[in-house]
């Protein structure tokens, strides 16, 4: 498949945004269950912002993958058979919930527990959505795994802790040692459900050939042309064109930059994360989540290509 | 429960493009039209086809067959396309099993492209919304045309019968009847999708046939 820029945006960011919020979420609440200290408002406020930024960013991201984004409301209406629209319809609830939670922390009210509750639920839910999108093709057999579902949770929190660990760096250092081993715990267990993928996906074998795409029950079957010369969306779209050296390369600088390096940072400035520190976790981290977002499209083989193979 | 297809007969496709060209035809002047090319002329041409003609060779050399090959959407009985369409714009007709995109609903979201394993559907890079054969289904429901007419445009092009059209649901339709005597088969059945259009194997014609019975026609 050919990576799309804006779904590599969109996925990355809200994923960080839900993983952020429900960082937040979880020190206050073990705050309120007095396992440890509270986190101030403005910390929660100023966090809660930039989540809601990030899933801003997000979705404008994801108006560039539509072909007609004025349309995009029409999106909410099958819920009942599709993970796009259900996609479509939890973003916007989780984003109002979160909004509403930290809009609380700015005004320096106490939002209600039932609040962040129900914003949490919807981060998860946003999650398996996401996945889901994904996960639920039966014919990219790269994606159609529960590890899909699981990635792209795990990715999330990991990166959302990260971030949370650099906002606490900065604004509230009593809670940056807690963020950053929630962080490093996600981001080694992202790294595990990952490399579980990886290994399942090398050891794919492609369910169609080119025998049961014209349906000849012979073992030599080769397309001679396509029927055209000329580019199609069908050329392109399913496509990523890049060698495979390169899908390789990325595959590794994805492990080292979404995995590895932010690991070694954060073990190495605790006990206590410098600002530095933790930004450049980040930093690395959603680098490398970018890479591992475009090798998820890369590695996936659509069956249709078997039908685009020659040219003439 | 009616259910449109066409049965494409590989015996006789001599790959001649005129299903191609006929298609395109009608569905850039018909009522879903139009079906826009970029650059037409230019070096770089894209263009949005419902039907494509393609060539394959099956065997090693000289035992080789050349086997023309007609893809268009297959319109599918369980089609992978259709439940995971965020807006609906992408349907399976009740009455007829024809599978379809209301233009005016489709955001371009590409998913249901995705979700084909046939690659059968092409987003319009001028009208950015998703396409896809029609069965030329302005066409074959136009009760002002003649009977013999309302047929989609490939099946009236070819110029040797190797596209048949009709309700594979129905045991007694040309169809149905090729399906069933002459071994029509589905591509990919692997993934499941039932799909409603069928080729018709290539037979092989003993040369002696020809031979005994000289300028018989």
């Amino acid at each position: 498949m050919r990576p799309a820029y804006s779904v590599i945006l969109l996925t990355t960011l809200i994923g960080a945004a839900q993983g952020l919020f429900l960082a937040l979420f979880g020190a206050d609440l073990a705050g309120r269950l007095a396992l440890g200290p509270r986190p101030e408002a403005a910390f929660l406020a100023t966090g809660s912002a930039v989540a809601i930024a990030l899933l801003v960013a997000g979705v404008i991201a994801s108006v560039f993958h539509l072909g007609r984004p004025e349309r995009g409301w029409r999106a909410f209406s099958r819920w009942r058979t599709s993970w796009l629209s259900r996609e479509l319809i939890v973003l916007p609830a989780f984003g109002a919930t979160a909004f509403a939670w930290g809009a609380a922390h700015v005004l320096r009210i106490e939002p209600p527990l039932a609040l962040g509750i129900a914003a949490s639920l919807l981060a998860l839910a946003l999650y398996l959505c996401t996945g889901m999108i994904y996960a639920c093709l039966p014919f990219l057999r790269e994606w159609n795994s529960p590890l899909t579902v699981l990635n792209y949770l795990v990715l999330g929190i990991a990166s959302g802790t990260t971030l949370a660990a650099a906002l606490a760096a900065a604004f509230a250092p009593a809670f940056a040692p807690g963020f950053a081993g929630w962080a490093i715990a996600f981001t080694a267990a992202g790294l595990a459900s990952r490399g579980a993928s990886l290994l399942r996906n090398a050891g794919l074998a492609p369910r169609s050939t080119p025998a049961s795409a014209i349906g000849v029950d012979h073992p030599r079957v080769t397309q001679v042309t396509r029927g055209f010369t000329a580019r199609a969306f069908n050329t392109h779209e399913f496509f990523h064109g890049r060698p495979a050296s390169v899908v390789g390369t990325v595959k590794w600088a994805f492990l080292a930059l979404a995995f590895v390096a932010p690991l070694a940072v954060l073990a190495a400035a605790l006990p206590s994360p410098s600002v530095g520190a933790a930004t450049l976790a980040v930093a690395l981290q959603m680098a490398g989540l970018m890479a591992e977002r475009w090798h998820f499209f890369a590695d996936a083989s659509h069956p249709q290509n078997l039908y685009y193979r020659a040219v003439a | 429960m009616t259910q449109l297809a066409l049965v494409i007969d590989l015996n006789v496709c001599v790959g001649c493009h005129a299903c191609v060209t006929s298609c395109k035809e009608w569905n850039t002047a018909g009522e879903a039209g139009p079906l826009p090319d970029v650059r037409p002329y230019g070096a770089e041409p894209l263009g949005t086809f419902f039907n494509r003609v393609q060539t394959w060779e099956v065997g090693t050399f000289p035992d080789t067959q050349t086997v023309h090959f007609p893809k268009s959407c297959l319109h599918c009985e369980d089609p992978p396309c259709v439940p995971v369409c965020p807006t609906g714009a992408s349907y399976k007709r009740k009455e007829d099993g024809i599978v379809l995109v209301d233009y005016d609903k489709c955001i371009g979201c590409k998913y249901c492209s995705w979700a084909c394993p046939y690659g059968a559907r092409e987003l319009d890079p001028t009208d950015r919304v998703m396409k896809k054969c029609t069965l030329c289904v302005d066409r074959i429901t136009d009760e002002r045309l003649a009977p013999a007419d309302r047929k989609p445009a490939c099946v009236k092009a070819c110029p040797t019968n190797a596209r048949l059209f009709g309700d594979i649901h129905d045991p007694a339709s040309e169809v149905s009847v090729a399906i069933r005597e002459r071994g029509g088969y589905a591509l990919m059945p692997e993934w499941g999708t039932r799909p409603a259009n069928h080729y018709l194997p290539r037979r092989i014609t003993p040369p002696s046939a020809e031979a005994a019975a000289p300028g018989d026609d």
